[in-house]
């Protein structure tokens, strides 16, 4: 799991929003990101629409071929067009990436919340949860999880949600506990405003920034958690690309076809790290403590 | 120091290099093996190992003829149910123990008695063995079985130290004793395996290296780096698609052996709910599927020609084989009739479950998009091999694209998977007459009889088709050009007699 | 201190029993019958369900579990399905490995990691920064396993300068065991090495930012030892305690490593395992892990506080 985020980070709900724009636009590494991740969205999006070869259509005759004018990035090993297959394998990757990331958010803030407003043995129990699920490696959890609900690009989404899910837990249960101790939450409380009310306009406004940031981060682990699961054979399924799987087969043909390998891989990385530098900016950005 | 430097230099000193040195044969594998245990392992590449380091009652030929190793003699009796045996003289184990027929008697015990015994199916038919001299053992049969030998000439027949077994019990596996050409050094999981020459192999003439390692490296392009490397002397199951590679490598050589194991898709005919559907209860269907594969295609597009396509148990090149029925042409017309003829004229959804390893997946998406343009549609499901073998032994699946490894015997790649009563018999196939046939032909010990029992049982299997057979792989090793006397075998072993390392 | 570790290390054992429960039984419930894996090809009924018993898969899950704990308590960790040994003896063979390649990927992060860091941190806001900052973000965001692969494609295969793959006990051979080991061991340090820059960037940007550099500056002390001796020193404290954390993370990353570079460690072990079904092998692994995760976050936690006395017993 990536430890990038600094969970002490206490970031406040960003006052004036031209600063943060401001922020945003003076830092080039977010913008890189920024550009990169609505590039990767775009393509995945267009996908249906854009006018390229069926993803699934098989050529004999084509079989790993060299990059060419018909097919700019070679053929894969039954000869379909790795171009098309990037296309469609974003759409996977992408999904992959932030569905595994709602699942972690959905689960993990309640709880969090819940151990930071609770106290006691409800905050005990969550945490020590939380523990145990922080105690087994992110990637092993995964694993034994995909290998539990069956090999397929749903399963891995939910393996890695719940596997992203502690830090979630841990960071929404901090901040819900600095919120908790403001001076304006106390006195809502003592005016005998109802917990629901008092979790939906005080406490979520301000641990949205850092679960943003996180979980922007979080996007970019996720997505090469998928590409290891499918890489293990655990992720999405042929004939359906992802990312992960096209490397997992290409991995087979690095002498005879590396473009089968490169272009996936680039994939990967570019999109991981327009994740990462987004998510860097966004923090930057949102950090009321750096001026 | 480069290969062509060693070359250089070993032509100026005008040397056709055969130095004896201290000489380790270093083999990559593609798997880790289980427990080094013949009786309780279940792995390839166990035997892989055993073969260097445990002998056999009997051995094979290439050809697959029975030929002596610790056994130099037998006979049948007239009625098919004694086996008489003459065994080798002056043969120790590695930790001395003498071998005779005492040590047979204890072997055979251990094999059909030890409760973690894999091996009391192969060796069902024996029901007493007499020591008739040191030198000489008789075993009684219930019924006649002419797979008997072919069994000797594999881990049942593997010859164990009995001191090394009645005192490690199941553990033996943790530091075996056999009596092969190589003694057992020692073993780190997932690392390796080292065996070193045994002084007192009474074949030790033949035996050129002075130890063995064994490493499993399970990525195909990992093991051929470490071979290019010279890390490696030698790999098994190198891809098909690097043959050319390393053929076009001056370094390094290729050998190949086709094997006695098949790849199909077996179909649950009557096998649980699973089987409940016109693919399971409908054989032109299957007769279909099987018509609409163009098994060429398969074996040119991802196997690069180097396997061989098929349609029967037996692989082409084996005597067994019926050539009655070639392996048949793809034809989409016949395909799409036969469909039209059951109902499914607009095409039919089937589901195949498929193990999730890159190769399996790649070939079968090849017969999904194939088979496609005859109307059938195959949905592939991607499961672990554990749960892909529970789900079909449980009768949870359509079909299911599997394979087998084969063994010397014919009996061992038909009987087990088509008779009522057989012990894989996945797709739940039931033909009093098959059943017939098969016994007929697994009791008889004339070979015509037994061809005879065999072609009629496929006229009627290539109508019903429970398993659509597609081909057989080709068992492929690379070698370093210093390796020389290599003999491919269609088993798949690596025997190390007479195999010599020139520098 | 001595109170504050006991009462840590009594917080740590139901975490401990909880991550048992929690993979024992999601272990049996995964799809798959392992005993017909192990019955082998042809599966012999009677062999099957002899197996079936002895391993106590016939029980219902608390009572196997409970058998796996009170065996566990008398450290009996069961014995591999595939192999017949001793877990804890798999475990004591793989552990040397997998720590000495978490040990050299961790160096070559902090060589890379913390000079990157400090200099990003002093030239804060320039190219220098910027260029720093997205180096290390892409050593984070490429697939570990697809630069092995790339690696191996590379360095091994096309240049021959690294062996492809294997592992060399360092106390046969120390060399060739580092040599072996280098390549795995840079591809998990690129990933670190990213995560060490910005934890050192930060704590040099508020380090810098204090008042005794200003005085050193002041002072008229060169650059360079202001930099060095006394801003990095007292940036060291969260960056030993992130350090500690990494390791973790490490043991973790280690997994795909391992099974690019068929590296016999842990990670190897563990995926074997789960395809295998090898439960006690599974069941042995993530409990070590899981110690020694709650151990390296207790010695981070003395750490913090035996570097940075002011903190109070919270």
């Amino acid at each position: 799991m990536s430890t990038t985020a600094d969970p002490q980070a206490d970031v406040a709900l960003p006052k004036k929003q031209s600063r943060f724009w401001k922020k945003m636009r003076a830092n080039p590494a977010a913008l890189l990101g920024g550009a990169l991740v609505l590039f990767f969205v775009t393509v995945a999006v267009l996908a249906p629409l854009l006018p390229i070869i069926d993803p699934t259509a098989t050529d004999w005759g084509a079989v790993r071929q060299a990059p060419s004018a018909t097919h700019p990035f070679g053929t894969d090993e039954i000869g379909r067009d790795v171009l098309s297959r990037m296309v469609w394998g974003a759409q996977a990757s992408l999904l992959a990436g932030v569905v595994s990331v709602v699942i972690a958010v959905c689960l993990g803030v309640p709880l969090g919340v819940m151990a930071g407003y609770m106290g006691g043995w409800t905050d005990a129990a969550i945490s020590r949860v939380t523990e145990a699920l922080l105690a087994a490696p992110f990637l092993i959890l995964a694993i034994a999880l995909a290998a539990f609900l069956g090999p397929s690009l749903t399963n891995a989404m939910i393996a890695i949600g719940v596997s992203a899910m502690p830090i979630f837990i841990r960071l929404s249960r901090a901040q819900t506990m600095v919120v908790m101790t403001e001076d304006y939450v106390e006195s809502a409380r003592a005016v005998g405003l109802k917990p629901l009310a008092l979790v939906w306009r005080y406490i979520l406004p301000n641990i949205f920034p850092p679960i943003l940031v996180q979980a922007t981060l979080t996007i970019a682990t996720a997505i090469i958690a998928e590409a290891s699961l499918s890489f293990l054979g655990l992720g999405q399924q042929p004939p359906t690309p992802s990312w992960g799987s096209m490397l997992n087969v290409a991995k087979n043909f690095l002498e005879q076809a590396p473009w089968m390998a490169l272009y996936p891989g680039a994939g990967i990385f570019l999109v991981v790290l327009g994740f990462n530098l987004l998510g860097d900016g966004l923090r930057d950005a949102l950090d009321p403590r750096d001026t | 120091m480069t290969k062509s430097k060693h070359m250089a230099l070993a032509l100026a000193f005008g040397l056709a290099a055969t130095v004896v040195q201290a000489q380790d044969m270093r083999i990559g594998l593609q798997e880790d093996p289980d427990v080094l245990d013949p009786d309780q392992s279940r792995t390839f590449v166990g035997r892989i190992v055993y073969a260097s380091m445990c002998d056999k009652l009997v051995d094979i030929t290439p050809d697959l003829e029975i030929i002596p190793q610790l056994a130099t003699g037998w006979e049948w009796s007239e009625d098919g149910l004694t086996l008489t045996m003459t065994l080798r003289e002056g043969v120790t184990f590695h930790d001395g123990t003498a071998f005779n027929a005492e040590a047979v008697a204890a072997n055979i015990d251990r094999s059909q008695n030890l409760p973690e015994s894999r091996r009391k199916s192969e060796l069902s038919s024996i029901t007493g063995v007499e020591v008739i001299d040191d030198y000489t053992i008789a075993f009684t049969l219930g019924a006649p079985d002419a797979t008997l030998l072919a069994q000797f000439a594999d881990r049942s027949g593997m010859m164990l130290s009995p001191t090394a077994f009645e005192e490690a019990g199941i553990d033996f596996g943790l530091n075996p004793v056999c009596s092969g050409p190589f003694s057992f050094v020692e073993r780190i999981q997932q690392d390796r395996i080292v065996l070193e020459a045994y002084d007192g192999y009474w074949n030790a003439e033949a035996i050129n290296v002075d130890s063995v390692t064994f490493l499993p490296i399970p990525d195909t392009t990992v093991r051929l780096a470490n071979l290019r490397a010279g890390d490696l002397d030698m790999l098994e199951r190198l891809a098909a698609t690097d043959v050319a590679s390393v053929q076009g490598d001056d370094d390094l050589t290729l050998e190949q052996a086709v094997s006695l194991g098949y790849q199909g898709i077996t179909i649950n005919v009557a096998n649980g709910v699973g089987a409940d559907n016109p693919l399971g209860q409908d054989a032109r269907i299957r007769q279909a599927l099987s018509l609409a594969i163009d098994r060429n295609v398969i074996n040119q597009v991802v196997f690069e020609g180097a396997f061989a396509p098929g349609n029967q148990p037996f692989p082409p090149t084996s005597p067994w084989y019926n050539d009655a029925y070639p392996v048949p042409e793809r034809d989409i017309e016949a395909a799409r009739a036969l469909l039209a003829e059951a109902g499914f004229a607009d095409g039919i959804d089937i589901t195949v479950q498929v193990a999730n390893n890159p190769v399996q997946q790649q070939m079968m998406q090849v017969v999904q998009a194939m088979v496609s343009e005859a109307g059938i549609n195959i949905e592939l499901q991607s499961k672990e091999f554990a749960t892909l073998l529970a789900d079909q032994s449980a009768g949870e699946y359509q079909a299911s694209q599997v394979g087998w490894s084969g063994r010397v015997d014919p009996d061992g790649n038909i009987h087990q998977f088509m008779t009522t009563e057989g012990g894989i018999n996945d797709s739940g196939y039931s033909n009093p007459e098959i059943d017939r046939l098969l016994d007929e032909a697994r009791t008889s010990t004339d070979p015509e009889v037994r061809a005879a029992s065999y072609n009629a049982a496929r006229d009627i299997l290539i109508e019903e088709l429970p398993i659509v057979y597609l081909y057989h792989v080709t068992w492929i090793w690379a070698l370093d050009d210093a390796i020389e006397g290599f003999v491919p075998y269609p088993d798949g072993m690596i025997r190390l007699e007479g195999v010599t390392i020139t520098e | 201190m001595l109170a504050f570790i006991g009462r840590r290390i009594l917080i740590a054992i139901p975490t401990i029993i909880l991550i048992s429960i929690f993979v024992f039984t999601l272990q049996h419930l995964l799809p798959g019958d392992p005993m017909l894996v192990l019955a082998g090809e042809e599966r012999d009924p009677e062999v099957l369900e002899f197996l079936r018993e002895k391993y106590r898969l016939n029980d219902p899950i608390p009572i196997q579990y409970l058998a796996w704990v009170s065996n566990a308590l008398q450290g009996d960790l069961g014995t591999s399905f595939r192999t017949n040994q001793p877990v804890l003896e798999l475990i004591a063979e793989k552990l040397p490995v997998t720590l000495q390649l978490a040990t050299m990927a961790l160096i070559i992060a902090m060589v890379i990691g913390i000079p990157a860091g400090v200099l990003s941190a002093y030239k804060k806001g320039t190219w220098i920064d910027w260029v720093a900052n997205v180096v290390a973000l892409s050593g984070l965001s490429v697939p570990n396993f697809w630069l092995g692969i790339m690696m191996i494609l590379l360095v091994s295969v096309q240049l021959g300068w690294l062996p492809a793959s294997g592992y060399q006990p360092f106390s046969e051979d120390p060399l060739q065991s580092i040599k072996t080991m280098l390549m795995p061991a840079f591809v998990l340090g690129t990933a670190i090495a990213a995560t060490l820059m910005r934890h050192t960037r930060s704590a040099m940007l508020s380090v810098l930012k204090s008042d005794y550099i200003r005085t050193a500056r002041a002072k008229g002390l060169a650059e360079r030892v202001v930099l060095v001796k006394h801003a990095l020193r007292n940036a060291l404290v969260p960056i030993v305690t992130v350090t500690t954390l990494i390791f973790g993370e490490l043991l973790a990353g280690a997994v795909l490593t391992e099974q690019i570079f068929t590296i016999p460690g842990f990670g190897k072990l563990v995926v074997d395992a789960v395809f295998n079904r090898d439960y006690a092998v599974v069941q042995g692994i993530v409990l070590c892990t899981g110690i020694a995760f709650i151990f390296m976050n207790l010695l981070a936690d003395v750490a913090y506080r035996v570097l940075n006395p002011r903190m109070g017993d919270t």
